[in-house]
């Protein structure tokens, strides 16, 4: 299975590791030619230098071909564009966007989209946690 | 009719100004402080500070009213993308116009179909096409008013379309074969007439387009 990562930081790197740990044939693409570094030593997928707007650099990071693709830069506004683009002009089949503004991740969500939002999740997870401290605390 | 501009630079701000002249309702949107206050000292209240494509900025905007028209023309073009997709999905606005500052992008716009755009670049390349004279394509008359421009075009042996029926030839959008001239008698173009090498044609088209028409008439 072919895998295609779209910006390789924090998340996006972890992401591509662990695919790659799975047996996934995985490609990173990013900007930053340094971002390589984040794949660690021990990486032996493919990096290509370039914007994931860019179509020639999604073609070449293998996009007619991907099962999945994971958009994760640092702009929401462009991992919802090239999400669109991987659905819907390539046909990827998986298709996941990371969006950190909740609202917009609920929108496109709801525009067929496959979005996740970390604020969102973060949002959920601190309030369950306060109330869950809460709860037990009145119990003893 | 009420507007609602993304983005402050020159073509927003100038786009706000004359609506406000002409006596129609508009908001402006900029994101950046600095421009924004300096936006703030001509428009007033009719300026506002944030970041176009948060919903909540856009409905501060008054985007739920919902707006007549959208403008997007941020420097920005996943934004501007973003901010039209929310207007017509969410919020129902009807006409969006969106600005494409890197012509690579103009692809994404299309599939999303964000329409229409406008395109510092292609502009200036169609002006270029429509200034330099070609031999094979000559501009006879300009509809200004009407966005259409009436060609002159002439077939040789090498052009694709020679041997076809206009019904099959594949015509840029909106443009449209109106006569066709042989042997010094002209006749009107239609779906079974078929066109040969030394034909004259006469063809209208929107101005820019001039590109395509030449890629189904003339090149090989």
């Amino acid at each position: 299975m072919r895998a295609l990562v779209i910006g390789c930081g924090r998340v996006g790197s972890t992401v591509a590791k662990r695919l790659a740990a799975d047996g996934w044939d995985v490609a990173v693409i990013d900007e930053r030619e340094e971002a390589l570094e984040r794949l660690g030593e021990r990486w032996t997928g493919r990096f290509i230098v370039g914007h994931g707007m860019d179509t020639r650099v999604l073609i070449d990071g293998g996009i007619e071909d991907a099962d999945a693709a994971v958009v994760a830069t640092d702009g929401d506004n462009t991992n919802l564009v090239i999400g669109q683009v991987a659905q819907r002009r390539f046909g990827v089949e998986s298709v996941v966007v990371r969006v950190l503004d909740p609202a917009r991740a609920t929108l496109y969500a709801e525009l067929g989209l496959n979005t996740i939002s970390p604020t969102a999740r973060a949002i959920d997870e601190l309030s369950e946690w306060v109330a869950a401290h809460a709860r037990s605390r009145a119990h003893t | 009719m009420y507007v609602i501009i993304a983005g402050g630079g020159k073509v927003g701000a100038n786009v706000v100004r004359t609506l406000l002249r002409l006596g129609h309702e508009a908001t402006l949107v900029e994101q950046r402080r600095d421009r924004y206050e300096r936006l703030e000292d001509e428009f007033g209240y009719q300026v506002q500070q944030g970041d176009a494509t948060e919903l909540f900025v856009l409905e501060r905007a008054g985007i739920a009213r919902p707006p007549d028209i959208v403008v997007a023309v941020t420097g920005d073009d996943e934004d501007n993308i973003v901010i039209c997709q929310m207007a017509r999905e969410k919020y129902g606005v009807e006409k969006v116009i969106a600005r494409v500052n890197d012509p690579r992008n103009e692809e994404h716009f299309d599939l999303l179909g964000i329409s229409p755009t406008i395109s510092t670049t292609s502009s200036v390349m169609a002006l270029i096409e429509h200034e330099v004279p070609e031999h094979e394509l000559v501009h006879l008359l300009e509809l200004r008013k009407e966005n259409l421009e009436i060609v002159e075009v002439q077939l040789d042996e090498r052009s694709p379309a020679a041997g076809k029926r206009v019904e099959r030839l594949d015509l840029p959008e909106g443009a449209r074969l109106i006569s066709v001239m042989r042997d010094g008698r002209a006749e009107i173009a239609v779906g079974s007439t078929e066109l040969r090498s030394g034909d004259q044609v006469l063809a209208i088209l929107e101005p820019g387009r001039e590109s395509e028409l030449r890629r189904v008439l003339l090149k090989q």
